[in-house]
């Protein structure tokens, strides 16, 4: 497995087990103890299920998702070389099930995210001057619900390859090599949409952060 | 002087510090003198944290699996040893 991620969430409410835990519980799989599995859930199945959500439409989606990378994790477990934590692996394999549906799920063409990217003058200036965000705005941003649930409305709105992009990236801190993997695409093709899912994000905040009144939140 | 469309196309490189030290002064240069490619450096900050925060933050991690996922997970896992499919 390529790279090293870190703790499956920040803002996880219990602290990462730690890697003589991992290296321990991974003992016990290993050698078929039939309760290591159901610590196994105990120690990242809440974690697990907190990416699903994150990445998939509904709860259901997201409860299956985790099923199908807990029983992929047992069906592979004699392929994990241990290099990697074990919480690592276990994240790495939810985002690649939460892919896998979302691939299933996605029957719409895909709308234009064009509308949402800065235009330009012909002398390369911008057409539209940016204006500045309310400094209140943006520490709301970090800290009220009402505003999260605007920014989760918002990147619910990017078109689904950018809103993956986002996700795998700036959200679940996938290296730009480990989301072009996942996704099947060069790193640069990566790089060229994370920005522009991020341009898009901003586009669609704007109305809502700029200190010149806009829609507030 | 660079225009606002390359300092947009590049913004990210120069917010994930992946600019070569002589395109960073150029684009710092740039932003010296551009309000507009200020404000909008700023908020492409603040939307990728406001992203995390709303995505991640408190409230969206749970400690455990709801009892009733935990028992369909370990009904499939059982099915799977008697299938002879776990290997």
């Amino acid at each position: 497995m390529a790279g090293t991620l870190n703790c499956m969430t920040p803002a996880c409410p219990s602290p990462d087990p730690s890697q003589a835990e991992q290296a321990a519980l991974l003992g016990r799989l290993r050698q078929g103890e039939d309760a290591a599995f159901r610590d196994l859930m105990d120690m990242a199945g809440g974690r697990m299920l907190a990416v699903a959500r994150r990445m998939l439409p509904t709860d259901d989606d997201a409860r299956e998702a985790v099923q199908d990378a807990l029983l992929s994790a047992f069906r592979n477990l004699h392929r994990f070389d241990g290099r990697a934590l074990l919480t690592t692996w276990l994240h790495r394999i939810t985002v690649n099930a939460c892919l896998m549906k979302l691939r299933t799920r996605r029957r719409r063409p895909e709308s234009s995210i064009e509308d949402l990217l800065p235009t330009f003058l012909p002398d390369g200036h911008q057409t539209r001057p940016a204006e500045p965000w309310a400094p209140d705005r943006l520490e709301r941003a970090e800290t009220s619900e009402a505003t999260a649930r605007l920014v989760r409305e918002k990147i619910g709105e990017l078109p689904e390859t950018y809103r993956e992009i986002l996700l795998l990236r700036d959200i679940e801190d996938l290296s730009t090599e480990e989301a072009a993997q996942a996704l099947g695409i060069s790193s640069n093709a990566v790089k060229t949409k994370l920005h522009r899912a991020r341009q898009a994000l901003r586009a669609l905040l704007d109305p809502h952060m700029r200190a010149d009144g806009g829609e507030a939140c | 002087m660079l225009t606002c469309r390359e300092v947009l196309d590049f913004l990210m490189a120069y917010v994930d510090g992946e600019l070569p030290a002589d395109e960073v002064a150029r684009f710092e240069k740039h932003l010296a003198v551009c309000l507009s490619c200020v404000n909008y450096l700023a908020s492409y900050r603040a939307t990728i944290r406001a992203g995390k925060a709303a995505m991640r933050g408190p409230g969206t991690s749970l400690d455990k699996l709801p009892p009733d996922l935990v028992k369909a997970v370990e009904a499939a896992r059982r099915a799977l040893v008697q299938s002879g499919e776990s290997e």
